[in-house]
């Protein structure tokens, strides 16, 4: 049964496909927002060291979005491939967010070529205007596709009878109660992610005994910014809690592993869950579930007693809730010490244990980004459409997607590991210091 | 006009779209791996890396819309090409995903090697070769359903002749208008030692187009005779193709009127490319999926048609501009600017 399950392994694919999307997504969304503010200082500033970091970061930023592109257009065939029963239902009220999602892309795409290949082309305030189109482009893509998955979130605007779809309101369909939450969530913890893998590498440099302005000026910029994402992001997810608490609040109580409804509800962190649903060794914080839920440390929770047992997510969510929740603490406290420490001249903000933490929030960044979309994700089974349709009657019945998975897999796996060969390759054979020294020995040639 | 044809016309135009600049880019793969092993690399190498670099990024995103779009207008192929193309779907994936990527390591990372520009140039074949079956299997006869289960036969794709003359005729398509204009930008280029190389190639490759696309013809008579007789009403788009054909190759023969050869070019393909897709109508699958009876619903439509209309308006200043900085900025093309601008 198992060994030959198109669903378990379209299930399998999807995910695999959009872990490793996810990765480059994310950097391709949150990157042009830096490069803009690093050549917006280099020109407000006139500071070499600035328009420096915007060009070296669009080098960069050019090989993931190849590999964004490659694994975009992957997701994009595999999930009409994968899911052929869901798209043609689906693909009635939600094409219109996918279509715009497509005039983004190519928005971006044709900026960033121009970007790229323009710098001494054009005036340093002219060529700034060419990196808004790619910030809007990335931004506005991540918009459309997340507006599709709210849709999966929280269907409406259209009617089924008798299997058959109709009454489609594209606009109703494409904004509905799940997508505010979501799609700023999705965006600011982007741009937090961003920032934090670069200052993480300025950090690096810096740590290994690389003590040239430029790196200073780098983290300075980059933390300063993740303080401001990261007090969002934590904003964001608390309101995306309490989006959960009124429209899915099985998802929530999954993650939350809370089984009576009840006021006054514990959250509780960590811990096992035994066979008869008693939580051990976890943390219990005393009301704060009813204020994630409803911002009231009375108010009542609903409780997974209270759902049928085939309409329950898989509870090991729990863990990824926490993992990124966690991983949200740190990456507000890191830069909160960092910013402390700069404003009011106490102790050294690049002392090492600082920086230290400072490069473990770049990778722990991103696994926060695929925590929290394995807890969105499997939080929302067994529905792949919440309350009209399950993932099982979605997938394909084609019996090639094991032998697929594995194919993939080996893709995947190659692409990740030449585009970080690469991308060490080229900044290590370049570094920030020769290019400023070539830099001087130009403008004193003229 | 009623929304359907309005629909499939948008799309078959970005599929167009992506004929054109796919099949440049594609041939250049290939070209380029061919001058590297006969150690003409220096002559043309530049002319295609000055070409490709800004623009290749957007050539993917014309076979994307294609994709979203169709599934957008007519949501139902999901559900039977879906089942029938995973595994030459698969494959195109994969191979695009190594050229793609392969690519930018080799053109923005580190220095070339002769594996990328192999991967380069094998992809740049096998991908057309894959894609285009999706068109042999819209000809029906691959597919056939039975309770309710779509089956595919595969071993029944192998062994058509049909299915095996439009691989031919892709590859030697690409080929061709991929020859053509980098014959047109060399000369735009002024740069005659790579403009002698790549007008041989152009004219090499001229005959066999033809000579494939008669192959095609006679097969499809055997596949698909219904098909055929539309083909045959709609003659007078052909005869067309062939008389644009004739004067593109007798302006590189007679080394004259580049530009003007590679738009009769682009109309030679725009004939054929029409003709065949408007006498395949109503099905897009033959016989289980009619443009008419599987369109999706009005408002739908409507919100797609508008929401296509409003991304015009900004993509088509985009794409001139982008055209003019890097396809008909003279000094930009003759190399004269530092490609990468650093
Ligand atoms: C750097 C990444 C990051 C960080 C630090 C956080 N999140 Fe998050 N979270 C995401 C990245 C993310 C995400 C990847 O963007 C998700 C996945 C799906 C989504 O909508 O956003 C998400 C989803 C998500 C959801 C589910 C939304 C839904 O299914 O509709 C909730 C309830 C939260 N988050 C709550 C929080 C809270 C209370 C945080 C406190 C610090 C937090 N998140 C930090
Ligand atoms: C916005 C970006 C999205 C991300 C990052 C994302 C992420 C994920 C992840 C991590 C999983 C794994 C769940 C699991 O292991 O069970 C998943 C499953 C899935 N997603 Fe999403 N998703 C997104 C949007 C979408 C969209 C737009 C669709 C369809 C139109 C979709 C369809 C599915 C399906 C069908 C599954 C398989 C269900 C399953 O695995 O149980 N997702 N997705
Ligand atoms: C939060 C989730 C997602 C985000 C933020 C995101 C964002 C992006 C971005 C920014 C790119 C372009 C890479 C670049 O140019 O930088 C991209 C590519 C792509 N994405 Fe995703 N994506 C997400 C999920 C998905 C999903 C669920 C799908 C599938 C429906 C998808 C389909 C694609 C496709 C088809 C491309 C390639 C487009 C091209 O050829 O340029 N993405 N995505």
């Amino acid at each position: 049964m198992f060994a030959n399950d198109p669903v378990i392994y379209s299930r399998a694919l999807m995910s695999l496909t959009f872990v490793f999307h996810i990765i480059f997504a994310t950097i391709g969304v949150g990157i042009p927002v830096l490069i803009a503010l690093a050549e917006w200082m280099g020109i407000c500033r006139n500071d070499p060291h600035y328009t420096l970091m915007a060009r070296r970061w669009t080098r960069g930023y050019v090989i993931t979005v190849a590999v964004g592109v490659v694994s975009g257009t992957a997701l994009g065939l595999q999930i009409n491939l994968l899911w052929p029963n869901f798209m043609r239902i689906a693909g009635q009220a939600i094409g219109l967010p996918m279509f715009m999602e497509i005039f983004a892309f190519f928005f971006e795409a044709i900026f960033l070529g121009i970007y790229m290949y323009t710098w001494d082309r054009f005036k340093p305030k002219i060529h700034f205007l060419f990196i808004i189109p790619v910030v809007i482009g990335a931004s506005c893509s991540a918009l459309f596709i997340t507006l599709v998955n709210s849709f999966m979130n929280a269907p409406q605007g259209f009617e089924i009878v008798d299997g058959i779809i109709g009454n489609v309101q594209p606009l109703k369909a494409m904004f509905t109660p799940a997508s505010p939450t979501k799609v700023s969530h999705v965006l600011v913890s982007a741009y937090l992610t961003s920032a934090f893998i670069i200052a993480g590498s300025a950090a690096y440099a810096l740590l290994k005994g690389k003590h040239h302005i430029y790196y200073k000026k780098v983290l300075n910029m980059t933390l300063f910014a993740a303080f401001v994402f990261a007090i969002a992001t934590f904003l964001i997810g608390d309101l995306s809690g309490k989006y959960l608490a009124k429209y899915q609040p099985e998802k929530l109580a999954a993650g939350e592993w809370h089984f009576e409804t009840m006021s006054h509800a514990p959250l509780i962190v960590g811990g096992i869950l035994t066979e008869t649903h008693e939580v051990k060794y976890g943390w219990k914080i005393p009301f704060a579930l009813s204020v994630l839920a409803h911002g009231n440390p009375k108010s009542e929770v609903k409780g997974l007693n209270d759902f049928p047992a085939d309409e329950i997510p898989p509870l090991w969510i729990h863990y990824t809730f926490d993992a990124m929740v966690g991983i949200g603490g740190y990456l507000t406290s890191i830069p909160l010490l960092f910013v402390l420490a700069f404003w009011f001249r106490k102790g050294n903000p690049y002392n090492k244990l600082l920086l230290a933490a400072i490069v473990i929030g770049g990778p722990l960044a991103m696994f926060a980004i695929e925590y929290g979309w394995i807890y969105a994700e499997v939080g929302r089974q067994p529905w792949i459409l919440r309350g009209y349709m399950k993932t099982q009657q979605g997938a394909t019945t084609s019996e090639h997607v094991g032998l697929l998975f594995v194919v993939f897999l080996a893709l995947y796996v190659i692409l990740g590991i030449s585009c970080l060969r690469v991308l060490v390759k080229m900044f290590k054979n370049n570094t920030p210091e020769d290019e400023l020294k070539l830099q001087n020995k130009e403008s004193a040639l003229k | 006009m009623n929304l359907e044809v309005v629909g499939i016309t948008v799309l078959w135009t970005f599929l167009y779209g992506y004929l054109i600049v796919a099949s440049i880019d594609f041939g250049a793969g290939f070209f380029s791996y061919y001058s590297y092993r006969t150690r003409k690399e220096h002559v043309i190498q530049n002319i295609i890396k000055r070409y490709l670099s800004p623009v290749w990024e957007v050539t993917n995103v014309f076979l994307i819309f294609f994709i979203v779009g169709i599934v957008g207008f007519f949501p139902d192929t999901a559900y039977y090409y879906g089942t029938a193309l995973l595994v030459p779907g698969s494959v195109a994936i994969i191979l695009l995903a190594i050229r793609g990527s392969y690519y930018a390591f080799n053109t923005y990372g580190i220095k070339s090697r002769e594996i990328y520009a192999f991967l380069y140039g094998a992809t740049g074949l096998l991908i057309p070769a894959s894609l285009s079956t999706v068109l042999t299997i819209s000809e029906g006869g691959y597919i056939e359903i039975q309770n309710g289960k779509i089956l595919f036969q595969y071993n029944k794709l192998f062994l058509s002749l049909y299915s095996w003359s439009v691989v031919l005729l892709a590859i030697v398509s690409v080929l061709y208008i991929s020859a053509m204009f980098l014959t047109f930008y060399a000369a735009k280029a002024n740069d005659l030692p790579a403009l002698e190389i790549v007008r041989r190639w152009a004219l090499i490759w001229s005959a066999p187009t033809i000579f494939c696309s008669l192959i095609v013809f006679y097969s499809i008579n055997l596949h698909n005779p219904g098909h055929y007789q539309h083909i045959t009403d709609l003659s007078w788009m052909f005869a067309c193709s062939f008389l644009f054909f004739l004067a593109a190759v007798y302006f590189v023969w007679k080394k004259k009127n580049y530009g003007l050869s590679f738009i009769c070019v682009m109309v030679q393909f725009a004939f054929a490319f029409y003709g065949y897709g408007a006498s395949h109508l109503p099905y897009l699958l033959y016989p289980y999926l009619s443009m008419y009876e599987h369109f999706t619903n009005q408002s739908m439509a409507v919100a797609l048609i508008i929401a296509f209309l409003t991304g015009l308006l900004l993509l088509i200043p985009s794409l001139f501009l982008l055209m003019k900085l890097f396809l008909f900025n003279i000094r930009y093309v003759r190399g004269q600017m530092h490609p990468k601008g650093e």
